[in-house]
């Protein structure tokens, strides 16, 4: 009853094309990027801060990163470790080297090298396909997480072979609680979110989906895949980048190229199947999904009364991701976007049956 | 989009020239040696018992298949050997038996996505989505939605189009095609698996299609009442070899003709 | 020179038969049901870890056969709980489900038989062996355990093979690979095969664990050996059998050659903090070879018809 289109009429196209056009989604999400701006900072604490907000919204990055190339592209990528790290790396590095580098600035440069890595690697998807490719993009992980461990210059010749970065500041003021952290992280997530957003409603994201749904019916509409498949590899990699970067800076401090190994590319697939493949919301969801898993699982001896060692605690998130997974796959292979879409659905006719 | 050798073809001219084509497989010959040509404005029909090599001839002209041997000539320009790509940008659409649609995008996305050849804006505008993309994004939308109004399509516009059914699906496939404002359009079986008054829509589509915007169009097609209704001229294939080439009537009566439907050839 | 490089290259190829086992697994998979069984690491964990746990308190050859069953009783659960629901989904779907058995069957085993490193004590002998002592001073060392597994190896790989090609369980298998549907119209039991399969797969992977882990010992790492059946699978093609043989010799003895002879030039000219190619060197070797046949060394060219 609530939730009703009447009496919406959209006048120009520009309205029914607009990301939501129905107006209770567009005060919806208006509203809870108000709240996640104005409101939760006051009583958000910094368990909150650090163990959840910020690691979900840094993921949902590299989620909407991968989904763009797996989701909408349809490219399968097993490398995305390998690209947090370039981001990071590439972001230390310039932090580092030229210490007075605009923060912002610094996280773009990620961006774009692991864009131009993410470039290279990508060429073999001109002539490589499926899981043929997904192994070939193992090929990049393990290659760039090997780098990282050995080439003394990424890591400025540590011995211990991992890297810490120091003090963060915009424009003067320093970045150092995660309170601060926190609105930082907001501020361009929602701003990466938004442009992401437009790109695949453009010409360019159906040019994406057209390629994943058959490939040779786009060149007949004159799409060149080179071109689109490459492109999907840059923007996928810059976005996985960026969120590399965050990672490392503002989420760990100090990190070795173990924090990005394999285990991390297949969080992030994870995080896009169970989310949603080929939306934007899916990428968010899913994040939080992974991020709140093992933290809940982690209560579950407490609130059973029933002493686990890590171990076990450990062991049972592998289990519990690998059934989730395969129940998403069976009931809703769509993910939790879906899942909400139909909510949503639900919700326009509500209260009536039908 | 022209090329510096492409010339402007006038009603009548010839549009599309094949010359001598020869396709094989391995050791299957699909297509021996036949030669025909299109004029632009005309419907060009396609016929010929299964197997003649129709949908592989269609194929080279589109540029998914290399001939072996033979030329084709485009708007007055030799191309035989070009990526289907290249074909659309030269002003080729194609529809297919399979309805190739991209399932996973609604009936707006898939037509939408036949303009991509028509917008220019660059990568930065779609990601601000102000301004000039904007405007693009909105124009484009105007003209699919005339096609969408033409091909009665529109209450298909947000539906996923593998969830449409078959007849509908073939439309939003033409509609497709459509926006792509092409010179040549290439139609596989553009009628096939639909009922009486379907077929009757889609013919009338076909004729408006020719008759408004001056389209030339090639034809698949085995409903022989239909081919006698919408043609110009036939051509005959059977077994890879063109055996008529001609008016509907003449080719109807053509003794060749009956005995290769008939299988009584070879 | 000729000495060492023969001794590497020897080490290579063992290790090369043991790829090809793992690889195998894949193929057998693939062929019958057209899933790549992300799955098959976890499974090689799984079956060794079983079998060196149930050695350490009965005989040897009763481990086995329990192992064995073990693995049968996977393949049910994994077909019953899982394919069978899965039928008709696209392949992506499919292999990220396996993905999803992987995750899953690594926790479970670690928590069933516990996450230490466990020894697979075969009884097989240690000393080395000197061979070629009159070619070469002081004879090229082999190591026996190696050579062994090899052997065993190789002979399940003879013995799948010729499995494949003959029967006629075999050939229902490859006209299952080709079309499910079209398997199903015949009257080939599409669940049944598939549980066979799957069955075979377990019974090779619990043999490649079982060599892995006298090898090794067997950990949790395993699993990732398994990924490296990976690029044994791009160079020799997912549907081909003489290929993962092929293709596991090529990866193995490549990546010990170049972990021996290529890593020390690598670290002299770019200063690195050691050697460790053999991490992605199979992988990029593939990558390359990709690059150059799409479809692997004995892969079918994909002719799309529209």
């Amino acid at each position: 009853m609530l939730y009703r289109e009447v009496g919406q009429f959209k006048t120009s196209y520009d309205a029914d094309q607009a990301i939501f056009p129905i107006a209770q989604d567009r005060w919806f999400v208006i509203g809870l990027v108000a709240f996640a701006f104005l409101a939760v900072p006051l009583f958000a604490g910094q368990y909150f801060y650090t163990e959840v907000l910020i690691p979900v919204l840094i993921l949902s990055i590299a989620a909407i990163g991968l989904n763009i190339l797996t989701g909408y592209c349809g490219q399968l990528s097993l490398g995305s470790g390998g690209f947090m790290a370039v981001g990071a790396y590439a972001a230390y590095n310039l932090a580092l080297r030229v210490p007075q580098t605009n923060i912002i600035l610094v996280f773009l440069f990620a961006g774009v090298m692991a864009m131009l890595v993410g470039l290279l690697f990508g060429l073999p998807s001109l002539r490589i396909k499926g899981f043929y490719l997904a192994v070939a993009t193992l090929a990049s992980q393990f290659f760039l997480e090997w780098a990282f461990a050995r080439v003394k210059w990424f890591t400025n010749y540590a011995p211990s072979g991992s890297v810490a970065v120091g003090r963060i500041e915009l424009f003067g003021i320093p970045i150092d609680t995660p309170g601060r952290t926190y609105i930082f992280v907001l501020a361009m997530t929602v701003v990466l979110a938004l442009a992401a957003k437009n790109l695949v409603r453009s010409r360019i994201g159906r040019m994406w989906m057209a390629i994943r749904d058959m490939d040779i019916a786009a060149e007949i509409i004159g799409i060149r895949p080179l071109h689109a498949k490459l492109s999907a590899f840059a923007v996928s990699s810059f976005y996985i980048g960026v969120a590399g970067a965050l990672w490392g800076f503002l989420r760990l401090g100090s990190w070795e190229p173990l924090a990005f190994d394999v285990n991390r590319s297949f969080q992030v697939l994870f995080m896009i199947i169970i989310g949603g493949l080929g939306t934007i919301l899916g990428s968010f969801l899913g994040a939080a999904f992974i991020v709140l898993l093992p933290i809940v699982l982690n209560q579950l001896p407490s609130w059973l009364g029933i002493p686990m060692s890590t171990d076990t605690i450990s062991h049972l998130e592998f289990m519990l991701f690998g059934a989730i997974i395969v129940l998403f796959l069976i009931a809703e292979p769509l993910g939790l976007a879906r899942l909400w879409a139909i909510g949503k659905e639900k919700l326009r006719l509500w209260p009536f049956p039908y | 989009m022209r090329a510096p050798s492409e010339r402007d073809i006038a009603a009548g001219e010839v549009l599309l020239a094949v010359d001598d084509i020869s396709l094989a497989f391995g050791g299957i010959k699909a297509v021996s040696g036949v030669s025909f040509d299109i004029r632009k404005g005309e419907i060009r029909a396609i016929i010929g018992p299964n197997g003649a090599g129709k949908t592989s001839l269609l194929n080279v002209i589109n540029g998914f298949y290399h001939p072996q041997q033979g030329r084709i000539t485009f708007k007055g320009r030799p191309r035989s050997a070009m990526r289907p790509y290249e074909a659309a940008r030269g002003g080729i659409a194609r529809t297919f038996q399979n309805v190739a649609l991209f399932k996973g995008m609604t009936a707006l996305d898939n037509i939408m996505a036949g303009r991509t050849l028509k917008m220019r804006r660059g990568f930065f505008w779609q990601l601000l989505r102000i301004g000039p993309a904007l405007a693009e994004e909105i124009e484009q939308r105007r003209v699919v939605e005339e096609i969408i109004d033409f091909l009665k399509i529109q209450h298909t516009r947000k539906i996923q189009v593998g969830k449409l059914p078959y007849g509908l699906q073939k439309r939003v496939e033409l509609g497709r095609a459509l926006a792509m404002e092409p010179d040549l359009l290439l139609l596989d079986e553009p009628m096939a698996g639909m009922n009486l008054e379907e077929k009757e829509d889609m013919c009338r589509f076909i004729l408006d299609v020719n008759a408004h915007f001056g389209t030339t169009i090639a034809l698949i097609e085995h409903d022989m009442g239909v081919v006698m209704d919408l043609s110009d001229r036939v051509l005959v294939l059977d077994h890879g070899i063109k055996i008529a080439d001609g008016a509907p009537a003449e080719v109807q009566a053509d003794r060749a003709v009956i005995d290769a439907y008939l299988g009584l050839s070879h | 020179m000729l000495g060492p490089f023969l001794e590497t290259l020897i080490g290579g190829l063992m290790t090369g038969v043991l790829y090809a086992l793992v690889a195998l697994g894949f193929v057998l998979i693939f062929k019958a049901s057209g899933v790549f069984n992300f799955a098959q690491g976890a499974m090689v964990l799984f079956a060794a870890l079983s079998f060196a746990r149930l050695s350490e308190f009965m005989p040897l050859v009763l481990a086995f056969a329990l192992s064995v069953l073990i693995m049968i009783a996977l393949a049910y659960a994994i077909e019953f709980l899982v394919l069978r629901r899965l039928v008709n989904q696209e392949g992506i779907i499919l292999f990220m489900a396996t993905l999803g058995i992987a995750y899953f069957l690594e926790g479970f085993g670690q928590s069933l038989w516990g996450s230490d490193i466990y020894k697979i004590g075969l009884g097989l002998p240690t000393n080395p062996i000197f061979i070629l002592e009159s070619i070469f001073p002081g004879g090229l060392l082999i190591d026996p355990t190696e050579l062994i597994a090899a052997t065993i190896c190789a002979v399940m790989v003879l013995a799948l093979a010729v499995f494949f090609q003959v029967t006629r369980v075999g050939r229902a298998l490859r006209a299952v690979a080709d079309d499910h549907q079209a398997a199903q119209s015949v009257g080939i039991p599409l669940n049944r095969i598939w549980l066979m399969v799957w069955a075979v797969s377990g019974l090779v992977a619990l043999v490649a664990g079982m060599m892995w882990g006298a090898k090794l010992g067997v950990q949790f790492s395993l699993s990732l050996i398994a990924l490296k059946a990976l690029p044994v699978l791009i160079l020799g093609g997912f549907t081909s059998i003489p290929g993962a043989i092929v293709g596991g010799l090529i990866i193995g003895a490549g990546e010990k050659l170049a972990e021996v002879f290529l890593a020390p030039i690598l670290i002299r000219t770019f200063d690195l903090a050691g050697g460790g190619i053999e991490n992605w060197f199979a992988y990029v070797l593939a990558l390359v070879f990709l690059l150059i046949r799409p479809q692997g060394l004995f892969g079918e060219r994909i002719i799309e018809r529209v």
